[in-house]
């Protein structure tokens, strides 16, 4: 909490388009924060299938982050999820890397 | 919390040593403009400021898990930007409208702008402005090529300030204002003798505010469009470079690979701009990032003219623009089956 102006919680991740509605106020179609959130849950595993790795639903916040040996952790935005692959994998997942991109293409 | 426009602006303003840095801060602050500017200095030099907000501050960094120096929260800026708001909020100090914070010549700005974002308390009082960089004319070759803080400076900058013009030939200036070009091809370049500049440029004109947006934005784009929008510097293995896509990006897709690259990459990232056209949305949707670190998205009431193309510009190291153009077209591709590459500007 801030606690000169008693706000709850830090602004949110930069990439939910909730934390900056100015920026997103010129939408044509209407826009939900669950639909956006599915969508982005929906591409992040297309992402994450190449590793081995999946990402669920944990609660409003949060998400659950589970590798090929059921190890699991807790995520609040993309930030906090490309660590913790780092942390179950061991590896640090590269968007520039020729395999990735190929496995992408075949969507 | 207020919307994060109307948060107190912080400008950064670094720069290697000697390079003029305390002598650009004395001149502005003497414009009416500025009066109500609280100060943070890095490190006392040897001309004093006569201004009544002025606080120094040691450079302590709480160093995070991942151990990245620019992802690092300064626990002396944060222990004096909120003495600043206390202070200001109980009338102890004159109100200010603005902070400066004036770093030592060996500093990385990163550091900064990451306690500003990212601490709880911090981020919901102050927003991050434009960072000004001084450049000696006389030394300024010289310190970009043999020190790699200037560089970095340099690279991260809104402004480039060009100090000591008076005491440098002109073929000098002309090089040297070259080599600025190659590691930052969008900041303005602003050439000044014993200090003497215009607030409004260095300051107060930046991405969130309401007046400065659309100049800032009209910069980015010169830059993204104009003949040195593709440089490549192979002795510091910096690079400069715009990349352009006809069709909208999806903002899930964006944030979802952008997220990943500077998780990855972001040491080597040292500055992102850009200008989206995001799919459903009518008005352009502005990015602004320096290594791990992204300001929240800002907008602009409408497009600029009528070119339609999202248009990105990337200041990076050891990152090749074609591998930057084929992994964001992958990712889009994702949520936009039908979307085309990205290209060169």
């Amino acid at each position: 909490m801030c606690k000169l102006c008693g706000v709850l919680g830090g602004r949110g991740h930069w990439t939910d388009s909730a934390a900056a509605p100015e920026a997103f106020a010129a939408r044509q179609q209407v826009h939900t924060r669950a639909r956006e959130r599915q969508q982005r849950t929906r591409l992040v595993n297309q992402i994450l299938r190449h590793y081995g790795l999946h990402l669920g639903d944990w609660s409003a916040g949060g998400h659950l982050l589970r590798g090929r040996t059921g190890r699991t952790a807790l995520v609040n935005n993309l930030s906090e999820m490309w660590a913790a692959t780092k942390n179950l994998t061991r590896s640090d997942f590269d968007p520039l890397d020729e395999d990735l991109l190929r496995s992408l293409d075949e969507y | 919390m207020g919307k994060y426009s109307e948060q107190t602006p912080i400008n950064i303003i670094t720069g290697f040593l000697g390079s003029g840095k305390t002598t650009l801060l004395q001149g502005l602050m003497t414009q009416p403009d500025l009066r109500d500017t609280a100060i943070l200095i890095n490190e006392f030099g040897a001309i004093g400021l006569d201004h009544e907000l002025v606080t120094n501050v040691t450079e302590d960094a709480l160093l995070l898990d991942n151990g990245c120096v620019c992802c690092a929260i300064r626990g002396d800026l944060n222990a004096a930007l909120r003495d600043l708001l206390s202070n200001r909020q109980s009338g102890k100090i004159p109100y200010f409208r603005r902070a400066v914070i004036e770093t030592s010549g060996l500093a990385d700005p990163a550091p900064i702008a990451y306690t500003i974002l990212m601490e709880p308390v911090l981020q919901h009082h102050y927003r991050l402005g434009g960072i000004i960089t001084t450049v000696d004319a006389v030394n300024g070759t010289a310190q970009l090529r043999n020190f790699p803080e200037p560089v970095k400076q340099v690279a991260m900058a809104d402004r480039l300030v060009v100090t000591k013009t008076d005491l440098a030939p002109d073929d000098e200036q002309l090089a040297l204002e070259s080599g600025l070009r190659h590691l930052n091809q969008s900041a303005p370049i602003i050439r000044v003798a014993a200090g003497d500049v215009q607030p409004a440029s260095l300051l107060i004109d930046d991405l969130y505010d309401q007046k400065g947006r659309q100049h800032e934005v009209k910069q980015w784009l010169a830059a993204a469009d104009g003949d040195d929008a593709l440089v490549h510097d192979h002795a510091d293995q910096v690079q400069s470079f715009a990349v352009t896509y006809d069709e909208p990006l999806d903002w899930t897709a964006f944030g979802i690979w952008m997220s990943m690259l500077l998780h990855r990459h972001g040491n080597n990232v040292l500055r992102i701009k850009g200008l989206l056209n995001v799919v459903g949305v009518s008005t352009p949707v502005l990015i602004n990032g320096v290594q791990h670190i992204v300001h929240p998205p800002s907008h602009l009431p409408d497009w600029p003219n009528e070119n339609r193309q999202s248009r990105i510009i990337f200041i990076v190291r050891h990152i090749d623009q074609d591998q930057i153009n084929r992994s964001l077209t992958a990712f889009n591709r994702l949520a936009n089956p039908g979307a085309t590459s990205g290209k060169a500007a």
